[in-house]
């Protein structure tokens, strides 16, 4: 229970980092901006219960040079499962496209990994919104993980964004449950209401898959290699 | 044209009666007829009624101040001049010298710049340019000759005021008599306000450029599209924009999502009323003073007889409706017979609508038309060649923020150089008048990040009445119908032509010239007397207005003989359009887009000298 209490003060105290003073415009074209936004706040029915999940980042800077903050992770009432943050300096490469390069830290589910990341995040053809990152630990371990996500638009309010996640590892990380490969995958379909655009419910599905070596870990450990789970969430940014 | 007499010993600026002076300006006299005659309350309160009382003369005092207006139930504080929005009407005397003592209360440094007038550098009121903008408690005094007349507006040009509501209208009564006649004069402001901070809407503008449009193409949109058209010619046809990673319904930047659009300071609500009298001509000076809006006017019943444009008299044309750029000007003359008539100006999106009537008696309502559909681009408002077969579209002729493919094939032009200035002898220009032969020359520092659209093949739009208003029905103002009602007040060839490109990135919200944003741009350097013709490339998606201080625009409509004047140019999407340009006021001169969150980035310093 203490446990617990840390770590949520720690999830505010990210958030509160976050969220600092916003800056304004300043008349130039060109202004120094903070934007705050989590695509997903939301709670999960998970195979072990109730869970919280978050996934958001935070920026500082101009048109071309950013200072990036990520964050995602999942919390049981039992555990944090997942907790991971990336600091990252972030520069506009092409009309489309941000180059990213910085740190990563995986603080879950064992011990702590830190990985040096560098990756494209941004726009490809047909409007998918698209992130290509590699990572490289300590000890050889490299990683590497994509994602892109699409919003339909059924109407100018209401929006079915279907999402999907892989990562890869290419190495055994036993101890975190990790094993070599495409690790699993995420796939997500959330349907939301764009109340404001700054302020955006959704209920959707999310599914979770192992594979290979890490598929075999969890089943090893009685854990369920699939999960479908009920999300419902908010969507915001300032 | 019958000369202009003034009836029975009245001017245009008391004909009519029994409209008095205040009333010619506010048409407020129609508020105040309801109110005395008990009619609904709706009138009596007139939330948006605070126009300022009109002005005239040689000498004035004007004061910039805050005011709360409420025009959507939420009092805010706007800037204004003397207490209105819009400000007071001036009313100057062409061949006088004007004394203008203006005196600023707001908190923050401010401005007021006199759109269209040909004046010294020091008086134009760009800070910055010869002028340091007014302190907080200062007063400046601008005093300059007037040397041209017609119907002219002023503005801040100071942060984001322009949209808090600092402009009005300026009228210059001609030394020479006008060459049309007319009974009524009304001016008709066209505006748009927000309850958001502008410094607020612009940040939303960077982190999600289509923050305001709630018109985007729906996936119903597509299965129609594709129960009409079938499948595969859908997708063909998606596969442009789904490559290009734009949206065919990226009219406006800002829309009526958080805007309410004025005509003279009031809602369509509080519909500002003009009166007017059977049979009699009445003189309409249209002047869109909105900070991001481009409207469609028209007043059904009515044709429209334009007499001018950007203040400058042209050969009458009669329309049923004109698009308006942010900063343009028109005076239209119409003749309502009986009844009342809707002035009915609908954002270039249709998202909203200014509205305000024409009317016998006050109260006498119109009906409002509908909004026209929605509207969206082509193929050719990406400037790319057209194809009008829409199965074979040849996506070639793009590029899209991709590494640069030559817009021209440079072996047939010689190998022209990757440079601006095109004075490769006058022979190879157009003649004056006819606009441009140069080839389209993309410069190198259209490349990078903030780019994301290039027109391969823009096409001369001057008969093209713009995007949604072509084949709607109505006869439609183009930008060839502007003839100059005198002969060409400069009827020289041009002797250099620069070429000048629209850049931006709409996603990340950055605006430039030439993929060049001002605060990284060198001056543009200008001859003083010099004919020099200036092309603008479009190489974006949207309408940009682009002013040009200090100097006119002559617009290159296809008469050599009749090159209409122009302060400010709108120029359509993937387009490209030219005008001539004489120097003739030394000094430095802001030249920019008129929207007012592509300002700071599509600026360039014009630096005119002797050498």
């Amino acid at each position: 229970m203490n446990m617990n209490k840390h770590r949520v003060s720690a999830l505010m105290a990210v958030i509160a980092l976050f969220a600092g003073p916003a800056a304004r415009a300043s008349g130039s074209d060109n202004p120094l901006l903070l934007m705050v936004s989590f695509d997903e706040f939301e709670w999960r029915d998970t195979a072990d219960g109730d869970a919280l999940a978050w996934r958001g980042e935070a920026w500082l800077g101009k048109d071309r040079d950013k200072a990036l903050l990520k964050t995602r992770g999942e919390m049981t009432d039992d555990a944090t499962e997942e907790f991971e943050l990336q600091a990252l300096y972030a520069r506009a490469i092409s009309a489309w496209w941000d180059l990213q390069v910085g740190w990563r830290g995986d603080f879950q589910p064992v011990e702590q990994r830190n990985w040096a990341a560098i990756g494209v995040e941004g726009l490809a053809p047909g409007f998918i919104e698209t992130e290509l990152t590699a990572f490289i630990g300590e000890s050889g371990r490299t990683s590497a993980r994509i994602r892109g996500s699409y919003e339909m638009l059924l109407t100018n309010r209401l929006v079915l964004e279907p999402e999907l996640e892989f990562n890869w590892f290419g190495k055994d990380d036993p101890v975190n449950g990790i094993g070599s490969g495409v690790s699993n995958l995420e796939a997500g379909l959330r349907l939301q209401y764009i109340f404001r655009r700054e302020l955006v419910p959704y209920v959707g599905l999310s599914w979770e898959k192992a594979f290979g070596d890490t598929r075999r870990l969890i089943e090893a450990e009685g854990g369920d290699a699939s999960d479908l789970q009920l999300v419902a969430g908010l969507r915001f940014w300032f | 044209m019958t000369l202009y007499k003034p009836k029975s010993g009245q001017d245009a600026f008391t004909a009519g009666r029994p409209i008095s002076r205040r009333t010619f300006v506010t048409g407020a006299a129609a508020g105040g007829l309801l109110l005395a005659s008990g009619l609904p309350a709706r009138a009596a309160t007139a939330r948006g009624s605070v126009q300022a009382e009109a002005l005239r003369g040689n000498s004035f005092d004007l004061g910039i101040g805050y005011r709360e207006v409420n025009y959507t139930g939420t009092p805010r504080q706007a800037t204004v001049v003397n207490g209105g929005l819009p400000g007071p009407v001036l009313r100057w005397k062409q061949g006088e010298t004007v004394t203008l003592r203006v005196t600023n209360s707001l908190a923050r440094d401010s401005s007021i710049h006199w759109h269209g007038i040909i004046l010294p550098a020091n008086m134009d009121g760009v800070p910055g340019f010869s002028f340091p903008g007014i302190r907080p408690g200062e007063t400046f005094t601008y005093r300059f000759p007037v040397t041209q007349s017609g119907t002219y507006w002023y503005h801040s040009h100071s942060g984001f005021q322009e949209q808090t509501g600092l402009y009005g209208a300026l009228i210059i009564d001609p030394i020479e008599p006008e060459p049309f006649s007319y009974d009524r004069d009304y001016v008709v402001v066209l505006s748009d306000w927000s309850d958001t901070k502008p410094d607020r809407i612009f940040s939303n503008l960077k982190k999600l450029g289509h923050y305001y449009n709630f018109k985007q193409r729906t996936f119903g949109d597509f299965a129609r599209q594709a129960s009409e058209q079938g499948w595969g010619n859908t997708i063909q046809d998606r596969a442009m924009w789904w490559q290009m990673r734009m949206s065919d319904r990226d009219i406006s930047d800002v829309t009526g999502y958080t805007y309410t659009f004025l005509t003279n300071g009031m809602t369509p609500d509080d519909n500002w009323t003009g009166l007017f009298k059977r049979g009699e001509k009445v003189r309409l000076r249209f002047i869109n003073a909105a900070a991001m809006t481009i409207f469609d006017v028209r007043i059904p019943g009515l044709k429209m007889t334009v007499v001018a444009a950007d203040g400058q008299n042209v050969e009458p044309v009669s329309v049923e409706e004109f698009r308006i750029g942010v900063a343009e000007t028109y005076d239209v003359i119409v003749e309502p017979e009986a009844g009342a008539y809707t002035i009915f100006s609908q954002a270039i999106d249709r998202s909203g609508y200014a509205r305000g009537t024409l009317s016998e008696q006050p109260g006498m309502t119109a009906e409002v038309p509908q909004f026209d559909p929605a509207v969206i681009l082509g193929h050719a408002d990406m400037g790319m060649a057209m194809d009008h077969d829409m199965g074979g579209m040849d996506h070639s002729g793009m590029n899209h923020g991709e590494p640069n493919k030559p817009a021209v094939d440079h072996t047939a032009h010689g190998g022209m150089p990757m440079s601006a200035d095109m004075s490769a002898g006058r022979a190879a220009l157009g003649r004056a008048g006819m606009g441009s032969n140069a080839p389209i020359v993309h410069p190198e520092t259209e490349q990078g990040f903030q780019v994301n659209m290039q027109a391969q093949s823009p096409r001369d739009q001057l008969t093209n009445p713009g995007i949604g208003l072509a084949g709607n029905g109505r006869r439609v103002l183009t930008y060839a119908d502007l003839r100059n009602l005198n002969n060409t007040p400069d009827p020289r060839e041009p002797e250099r032509e620069i070429q000048l490109h629209l850049t931006g990135n709409m996603s990340r919200y950055i605006w430039s010239m030439d993929g060049i944003r001002f605060s990284d741009a060198e001056p543009l350097p200008l001859k003083l007397n010099e004919r020099i013709r200036i092309t603008l490339v479009n190489d974006t998606m949207m309408n940009h207005p682009i002013h040009l201080h200090g100097m006119w625009s002559d617009l290159e409509t296809g008469d050599p003989d009749h090159i209409p004047r122009k302060h400010t140019i709108l120029v359509q999407p993937g387009s490209k359009i030219s005008y001539l340009v004489t120097p003739d006021m030394p000094g430095d001169w802001a030249y920019h887009c008129h929207l007012l969150y592509h300002m700071m980035g599509m600026f360039r310093r014009v630096r005119v000298s002797e050498d």
